[in-house]
């Protein structure tokens, strides 16, 4: 009997608790992650998510009082894909924020998206300046425009280096880099000897190198995405121009921690600027990389760090709003914010909605083994110039 | 000038090693196989694991991606693309462009999307001048092997007995079928070969044009124009074709980058309209 009637109890635990699941679920806050995890720039979708798991690793599944979900999308890069999946997200899965988006076309294919439904989405990888300006609801926690070129404009002037030659990938980021870097080098007193726009797909670098070469400059400022860079770096070693004196000054990209290793010593002694390296300095940092080490076994770069401050982000405007999780409000919540992440202290400008935020010099050193970009001078507070009013 | 010169002609090399495969088949076999680009990657990848992963000399790689290349194009040949030889052109290209899409996914699923790099021997790395002319010594050592081989394949062709076969085989099937020939023996090795040859060049091209997994799609532009320019018919013609872009592309953006990348393709125009054959057209086909 008395066997039946604790069983009867158990069953009713079990059924109190089948039941208070729904109730528990709608208390839920959903975060629609949608990353490039397939195709050329999966490398991107993998590091951004493990920033974000890193951080919901390290600061709890909770914020407010309520649960976050995170609901993983792959777009394999492409943006129709993007955009069909931001509205199914919105749609079917309701989700109060949007997060991701690896490329800047993927990024604008979800503006209207986001103007429509009032849904704030938060960029952690795509950077040119034309993003911000389409819609509201974007916020951005990756970088702005020409952010980690123009110190290194300022930079470059300032140790000598005064006569130039650029050298972008031809596609929009690269156009915003040159412009920013050419900008502000003029302004400092500098010299652009040439600028060389190479194509996106482009196979071989040598005749561009020679180019460089040839012009015999000073130094040469270059911006390829992370992936090419490596090739680029060892093509800049092999035809011998840092024999002839040219200097490879670069933003950070072209050293992504991610690949500094296999590009080997070919890379030792490039000066590049950029917002995040897997070295900085920060207990902040310290537990950012030991948390991506243990749950993926990689080294964070940047796409990883902008992932991990767009959750920063997101848990923070929800601890702000009370857990409100009407956009509009969350994006005003979102405006003004200040925290130190893993790269340093960064802030969200109340007008542009863009990051605001330190960039460093760094020189790639061997550290215990390993290479690094081991970071020796920073500029602070550095804006986008395309977008700053 | 001349150090451009010699760039052009060590990227032409190198396209021709990927390309000639492709010749090979299209032209010997009348098979379109857009998947050549994934035999290449192959070989890329077989150097990279065994250099990266087990760190064997880049030298052993170099048979070793021409073998495991070969292995896998005679095994598919074997299982299907030999269906396909009586099919319509059509019904190739949607088979092989599936195959290259299903190898861009594999290599991304296998080997992650990132670029590949390799190490060189340091004395294969850097550079050295001769008479004043800055020459890297990787791309001698590419035009050295990759010269070597266009000669070795063109006495094949022209010379062996396997190569009075294969010419047979393609002219009359039937005919050398009668005459004792075994003509799906040789379609089979003669698809392998070609297919180990892109693998050769793919391992030789990671170091030069990198290697990601959309390696297949990528190229396959420039493996067809090379064969559009150069021709189906022989070996010297895709040869001088692989030279001539290559020469082309590599001046094109040195001199004119704005307008760099359009050369080949320009180039390619004029070729198709003054010699619409190809540049040693055998007379029609």
């Amino acid at each position: 009997m008395l066997k039946r009637r604790s069983f009867m109890a158990a069953a009713g635990v079990a059924l109190g608790c089948l039941m208070a699941l729904p109730a528990q679920a709608q208390e839920a806050v959903k975060i629609g992650l949608v990353l490039p995890m397939t195709g050329p720039f999966a490398s991107t979708g993998r590091q951004v998510e493990a920033g974000v798991r890193a951080y919901m690793a390290l600061n709890g599944d909770e914020a407010a009082g309520k649960k976050i979900e995170i609901v993983l999308r792959d777009d394999a890069g492409t943006a129709d894909q993007t955009r069909r999946i931001a509205q199914e997200l919105v749609v079917n899965e309701g989700v109060s924020i949007l997060m991701g988006f690896g490329l800047t076309p993927l990024a604008m294919s979800v503006a209207p998206v986001l103007n429509q439904a009032k849904i704030p989405a938060i960029i952690t990888s795509a950077t040119t300046s034309a993003i911000m300006p389409q819609s509201e609801y974007f916020v951005r926690t990756s970088m702005g425009g020409p952010q980690s070129a123009v110190p290194v404009a300022t930079w470059a002037v300032e140790n000598d280096l005064k006569r130039v030659v650029t050298l972008v990938t031809d596609y929009g980021p690269g156009h915003d880099i040159e412009k920013g870097f050419v900008d502000q080098f003029k302004k400092d007193g500098g010299e652009i000897v040439e600028s060389v726009r190479v194509p996106l797909q482009n196979p071989d670098f040598a005749p561009f190198l020679q180019r460089v070469r040839d012009a015999k400059p000073d130094a040469v400022f270059v911006f390829v995405p992370s992936g090419v860079g490596s090739l680029f770096m060892k093509q800049f070693v092999e035809r011998g121009l840092a024999d002839a004196g040219i200097k490879l000054i670069a933003t950070g990209d072209v050293t992504d921690d991610d690949l500094l290793n296999g590009i080997g010593d070919a890379a030792k002694g490039v000066i590049t600027g950029h917002f995040y390296s897997a070295n900085h300095d920060s207990p902040e940092n310290k537990a950012f990389v030991e948390q991506v080490r243990k749950t993926n076994n990689m080294r964070p770069n940047f796409m990883s760090v902008g992932g991990y401050d767009a959750m920063h982000l997101a848990y923070a405007a929800l601890e702000k709003t009370g857990g409100d999780t009407d956009g509009t409000k969350l994006i005003e919540a979102m405006k003004g914010m200040e925290w130190t992440s893993p790269r340093g202290p960064i802030m969200i400008d109340p007008e542009t909605r863009d990051i605001v935020q330190d960039i460093y010099i760094r020189e790639v050193k061997e550290v215990d083994g390993e290479l690094y970009n081991v970071e020796f001078t920073k500029y602070e507070k550095i804006r986008d110039p395309n977008t700053a009013k | 000038m001349l150090t451009i010169l010699f760039d052009g002609i060590a990227y032409g090399m190198l396209l021709f090693i990927l390309a000639c495969g492709l010749t090979i088949t299209l032209g010997l076999m009348n098979f379109i196989n857009l998947a050549h680009g994934a035999f290449a990657m192959t070989g890329g990848y077989v150097t990279v694991v065994m250099m990266n992963r087990y760190g064997i000399a880049f030298y052993w790689c170099l048979p070793a991606a021409f073998l495991v290349s070969a292995a896998l194009g005679a095994i598919l040949e074997r299982t299907l693309y030999r269906q396909l030889y009586q099919a319509s052109h059509l019904d190739q290209v949607l088979f092989s462009v599936g195959l290259v899409f299903m190898s861009v996914a594999a290599a991304d699923y296998i080997m992650g999307g990132q670029q590949q790099l390799i190490q060189l021997p340091p004395e294969l790395s850097g550079r050295a001048e001769f008479f004043g002319v800055g020459i890297g010594r990787y791309r001698l050592f590419t035009i050295v092997i990759c010269a070597a081989l266009a000669l070795a394949l063109q006495l094949i062709l022209a010379k062996t007995r396997f190569g009075s076969r294969l010419r047979a085989a393609v002219d009359d099937r039937r005919a050398a079928m009668g005459l004792g020939i075994n003509v799906s023996a040789v379609f089979a090795l003669t698809f392998a070969f070609g297919s180990g040859l892109a693998g050769l060049g793919g391992a030789m091209g990671a170091e030069i044009l990198g290697l990601d997994p959309n390696f297949p799609l990528k190229f396959m532009i420039y493996f067809l124009i090379v064969v559009a320019v150069g021709g189906t018919s022989t070996v010297s013609g895709p040869f001088l074709a692989a030279l001539l872009l290559g020469i082309a592309d590599v001046a094109g953006k040195y001199y004119v980058p704005a307008i760099g990348p359009f050369v080949i393709y320009g180039l390619m125009i004029i070729m198709l309209i003054l010699r619409p054959a190809g540049l040693f057209a055998r007379g029609g086909r």
